[in-house]
């Protein structure tokens, strides 16, 4: 089975860049889609009904979405395989931009809007840096100019990402996605890991405490001026 | 080098192929685009700036000299051999005029420093209201817009292949920009619905639902027309240009610019 992972922001175009990579895969492969987000979702009923292909959807809740993420993709992936799957796409929704969904096993492709602001690419962090491909949308919108220069800052970010342009509603020039993906190895389920580093260890704010200020909490605690300890993780 | 490039036939909106077996542009060529709206003209524009391998929805095919283009060319700005204006008239991206073309010039892996104020320089002169460095892009008024992404697209872009799409819409100086344009020997392609431009081009590509209907070249009774009517477009941009700095118009400029 192979594994295809696709990140971005709400909006981003996701959901039409995963209803061209079905139309493009659904006469060769058994596909089989899961959702992942926080309050709602309907890209699940809007695939297997426009598709008749097997999909699923999970909400995060109050959980984070990505940590949402980890937890079930385990149980995702033994579902799309008992169901003899030969792509599962999963689709997340980026939110906090603090960690990324990819592994590293399969395709991790990550979706921006040309229409996004020129810092988005920074500021989507582990989303952009430890994506395998990029895609930018919605280049109908905007010059060629403009165009290169969002795919200049990208690069910025991630020399080596492999990067396409697309009007996803129509699925423009995918051809290099659709070689990749056919490509693409299947997964050994048992030695899936997350590409990034996870985020720091529980804290009181992660159970739930909600008063405000470091001196009411305990565990990993940062103030507004000054370090935070040496042995902490930064980002990619 | 390009020497040319090679439209092949896609569909038309009804599915059914185009009919025509080959178009190929060569070098140093004035093309324009013409047809009614919703007929494609946008979409062959596209195709051409995409390199589309049949992987857009009209399916057309374009090669360059020949050949299917390497898919490092499709992909990597600083090798694009195109340029394209399209009908945006508004920038989104939040720098000023001087840093988006620098961005701009790394990604085209332009060292020169030159050409950033070179750029504005000449986008000056495509429009009436300045544009400063400082400008944020997101700020500029249509024309200037229009007029900054075509003097990027001819410096920055440097281009043997610019595709416009409507320069005429913009409130520019269309003139200068043609002027400037058909002193290279590049292929320069315009969508276009102003007869002016139509009849200044070599050859002139007719679309009707989706598909390339018929290619004219240009004759000589065609060039002919082309020059008046250039004259009295130059007299009716006159009137414009007093209308713009809120003129009156009275009879004296009248018999001036129509006698």
């Amino acid at each position: 089975m192979k594994l295809l992972v696709i990140a971005g922001p709400p909006s981003a175009g996701k959901t039409s860049l995963t209803k061209q990579i079905i139309k493009r895969f659904k006469d060769e492969l058994r596909v089989a889609f899961l959702k992942i987000d926080v309050v709602k979702a309907y890209e699940d009923i809007e695939l297997s009904r426009e598709f008749q292909i097997m999909t699923r959807k999970i909400y995060s809740g109050d959980l984070c979405p990505d940590h949402a993420g980890v937890m079930v993709l385990g149980d995702a992936v033994e579902w799309a395989e008992s169901k003899a799957a030969d792509l599962f796409i999963v689709e997340s929704a980026g939110l906090c931009l603090r960690c990324s969904p990819y592994l590293n096993q399969g395709l991790g492709v990550v979706v921006l809007s040309s229409m996004a602001g020129i810092h988005t690419p920074e500021k989507m962090g582990a989303m952009v840096s430890l994506a395998d491909i990029a895609v930018v949308t919605k280049i109908d919108l905007i010059s060629q100019a403009e165009r290169e220069v969002l795919i200049q800052k990208i690069k910025d970010v991630h020399p080596n990402v492999i990067l396409m342009e697309t009007n996803a509603l129509q699925g423009t020039s995918l051809h290099r996605l659709y070689e990749l993906i056919s490509h693409s190895e299947d997964i050994d389920k048992d030695n899936l890991y997350l590409k990034g580093n996870p985020p720091i260890g529980t804290c009181t704010i992660c159970v739930g405490k909600k008063e405000i200020g470091w001196k009411h909490h305990f565990g990993v605690v940062k103030k507004l001026d000054g370090q935070i300890a040496e042995y902490l993780y930064r980002g990619e | 080098m390009i020497e040319g490039i090679t439209i092949l036939p896609g569909l038309d909106k009804a599915g059914s192929k185009e009919r025509f077996e080959k178009l190929t542009l060569i070098a140093g060529e004035t093309v324009s685009i013409v047809g009614p709206t919703g007929s494609g003209k946008t979409a062959l524009i596209s195709d051409i700036e995409l390199l589309a391998q049949g992987d857009t929805s009209t399916k057309r095919r374009i090669l360059i000299n020949g050949e299917v283009p390497a898919e490092e060319v499709r992909y990597n700005p600083a090798l694009k051999p195109i340029a394209m204006i399209t009908q945006n008239t508004k920038c989104f991206t939040d720098l000023s005029t001087e840093e988006f073309l620098h961005i701009h010039a790394k990604a085209r892996k332009i060292v020169d420093k030159k050409i950033i104020l070179d750029t504005i320089e000449l986008a000056n002169k495509f429009t009436g209201e300045k544009i400063n460095k400082e400008t944020r892009v997101t700020v500029l008024s249509g024309g200037q817009t229009r007029s900054l992404l075509i003097a990027d697209a001819i410096l920055i872009g440097a281009a043997p292949v610019i595709l416009l799409d409507e320069i005429e819409n913009a409130g520019i100086f269309k003139q200068e920009v043609i002027d400037i344009i058909q002193s290279t020997s590049k292929i320069i392609i315009f969508v276009t619905h102003d007869p002016v431009i139509a009849l200044l081009t070599k050859k002139r590509i007719i679309m009707e639902n989706g598909a390339v209907k018929k290619v004219l070249c240009q004759n000589e009774f065609e060039t002919k027309a082309a020059e008046n009517l250039l004259e009295l477009d130059k007299r009716v941009g006159f009137i414009r240009e007093e209308l713009r700095a809120g003129n009156e118009i009275t009879k004296e400029l009248i018999s001036v610019s129509f006698a």
